[in-house]
């Protein structure tokens, strides 16, 4: 579905991704994982369109992404949720729902996306009318995967959704992630929790200063030993 | 008593044409962070326009506002998309530069096609005064006018910003440029918006003046585009109730104290409140810090 082929991307003189190779096939999860600074979120914008690549490929179902504006990203299907949730804090909870459908005019068919959004979440229909800077972290991160839905994703792009989150929201949120791959939606998660990642996921690669080093199984990773040992502390 | 609600009605009066320029100011750096000193000589164009149209073509009032807002808002985006667009991801001090370059180059641009001299703008309004409900209170209905259109230009402005889908995507811009990209929000269209219905509003400020004072001059938008940026700031730059709280309150102070023996001290009198509030609240009487949460 989505192919990353040799991918360089700069910010000014620094090298963020040196020759990153990425595949994800319809309906996995795939996970990408690795320490703080390693290009992970630079992978997931260069997708998105916000960060264009100096070199290499990003193919979408065959398509080139590379020239592509962000707003016909989202239209082709890709949607991403930021990492640290990036709500609009000064809007409230509906309008921000309502710009996650932004690209979309079908009017009845988002009336009816919205009521599923709301019965994933039902603490979104509660405050609804609330302005979203007033929830708390793990409230703003269902409004965020909730904005992103509301775009009807075929690929949904997902930065740390753990971050800061208390344990037990955590696991709701992964919980969450495995139901939206259910139901039909692909998913490529970045996380610095390898370990709740690698036992959600199908297949994971691990970036380290910009460069893929290790890919394969999640499974197989979750016991080998230099991941365990590296990643998984200990 | 008369006599200060008289004052209060010339002070609401001056203040909608403040509060009318401000608004661009605002809506323009709340979306880029840009402070546009060339708003002040769209306003100036804006008056230019209406002169053409009423003098030469005998446009009636409205007719003439509504083309002269339209005018605006074309050149508005122009001004964008030619000297703020290839320059948006530089420094600050090189937009401000490049700001204070294009306001020249209307100034003197505008100097070169209609000479410096003062021009006289046509009476389009009544210059008719009212008894109110028969007391002494005396209103020129020309302060009625500007205070009318402008009123209900901010509330088609409310209505955009809070109902429309365009203004849905200003405010989501102007909060968070990245994740409204995610969105599929078209950055550069919604700079156009907004350049197009800031520039639209000093337009029909500059109409409003011209109709008033009915004289008009290439450097007639310095003043007030000053003044506009003061009540901005007071305000709140970037905050759209600043830009309207802020002009009511400077046009409001600057006519009392003109009206009350000081008008040699008016200009004195705002740029104290602007230092003064700038000291206290610096984010403008109408800004708050919002906190981030975790
Ligand atoms: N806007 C930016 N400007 C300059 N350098 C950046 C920027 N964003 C990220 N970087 C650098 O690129 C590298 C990768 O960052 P990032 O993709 O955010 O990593 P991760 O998400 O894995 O923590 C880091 O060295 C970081 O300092
Ligand atoms: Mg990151």
């Amino acid at each position: 579905m989505l192919e990353l082929q040799n991918l360089h991307v700069y910010y000014g003189a620094i090298h963020a991704l040196r020759n990153v190779c990425l595949k994800i096939n319809e309906g996995e999860i795939v996970t990408l994982i690795g320490a703080n600074g390693a290009g992970k979120t630079t992978v997931l914008r260069t997708i998105s369109g916000i960060e264009k690549a100096k070199s290499g490929k990003i193919l979408y179902n065959g398509q080139e992404l590379n020239s592509r504006s962000a707003s016909d990203i989202v239209k082709l299907g890709i949607s991403h949720v930021p990492e640290g949730r990036r709500v609009f804090s000064a809007m409230s909870i509906s309008e921000n729902l309502e710009m996650g459908a932004f690209t979309r005019s079908d009017k009845s068919q988002i009336k009816k996306d919205l009521d599923n959004i709301f019965s994933l979440f039902p603490v979104l229909l509660e405050r609804k009318n609330q302005l979203a800077g007033t929830l708390s972290g793990g409230e703003q991160q269902m409004l965020a995967i909730g904005r992103a839905l509301l775009s009807r994703p075929k690929l949904l792009l997902l930065d740390e959704p753990s971050m800061g989150l208390a344990p037990l929201i955590v696991k709701d949120i992964f919980s969450i992630i495995r139901d939206i791959n259910k139901e039909g939606t692909t998913i490529l998660l970045v996380e610095q929790n390898a370990n709740m990642a690698l036992q959600c996921a199908n297949r994971a690669y691990i970036i380290k200063n910009g460069r893929i080093d290790i890919e394969g199984n999640a499974q197989a990773l979750l016991n080998d030993e230099q991941v365990k040992n590296a990643y998984l502390g200990g | 008593m008369d006599q200060f609600i008289q004052q209060m009605v010339n002070g609401i009066s001056l203040g909608s044409i403040y509060a009318l320029i401000a608004l661009g100011y605002t809506m323009v750096y709340g979306i880029i962070n840009l402070i546009n000193f060339a708003h002040g000589d769209i306003y100036m164009v804006g008056a230019y326009v209406g002169f053409a149209l009423t003098t030469f073509l005998h446009f009636s009032f409205f007719p003439a506002l509504f083309i002269s807002m339209l005018v605006c808002s074309i050149l508005g985006i122009i001004i964008e998309k030619v000297a703020y667009k290839p320059i948006r991801n530089s420094t600050r001090i090189a937009a401000l530069i490049t700001a204070i370059s294009v306001s020249l180059f209307l100034e003197y641009g505008m100097m070169y096609f209609v000479k410096a001299e003062t021009r006289t703008f046509p009476a389009l309004l009544p210059n008719k005064q009212i008894n109110l409900f028969h007391t002494n209170i005396v209103l020129d209905i020309r302060n009625l006018y500007i205070i009318f259109v402008t009123i209900s230009l901010m509330a088609i402005l409310q209505y955009i910003i809070y109902k429309t889908k365009v203004g849905k995507s200003m405010r989501a811009v102007s909060l968070d440029r990245d994740a409204a990209q995610l969105m599929g929000i078209d950055i550069n269209k919604t700079i156009s918006y907004t350049f197009a219905m800031g520039s639209a509003l000093a337009g029909a400020a500059g109409v409003l003046v011209g109709t008033y004072y009915n004289s008009i001059n290439p450097l007639m938008g310095v003043a007030p585009g000053l003044k506009a940026f003061v009540a901005a700031v007071i305000g709140g730059i970037g905050i759209i109730p600043g830009a309207v709280f802020g002009g009511f309150f400077l046009g409001i102070t600057e006519t009392l104290v003109s009206a009350f023996g000081g008008s040699l001290y008016k200009d004195a009198v705002s740029f104290t409140i602007l230092i003064f509030v700038l000291l206290v609240k610096p984010n403008g009487l109408l800004g708050k810090n919002i906190k981030e949460k975790v």
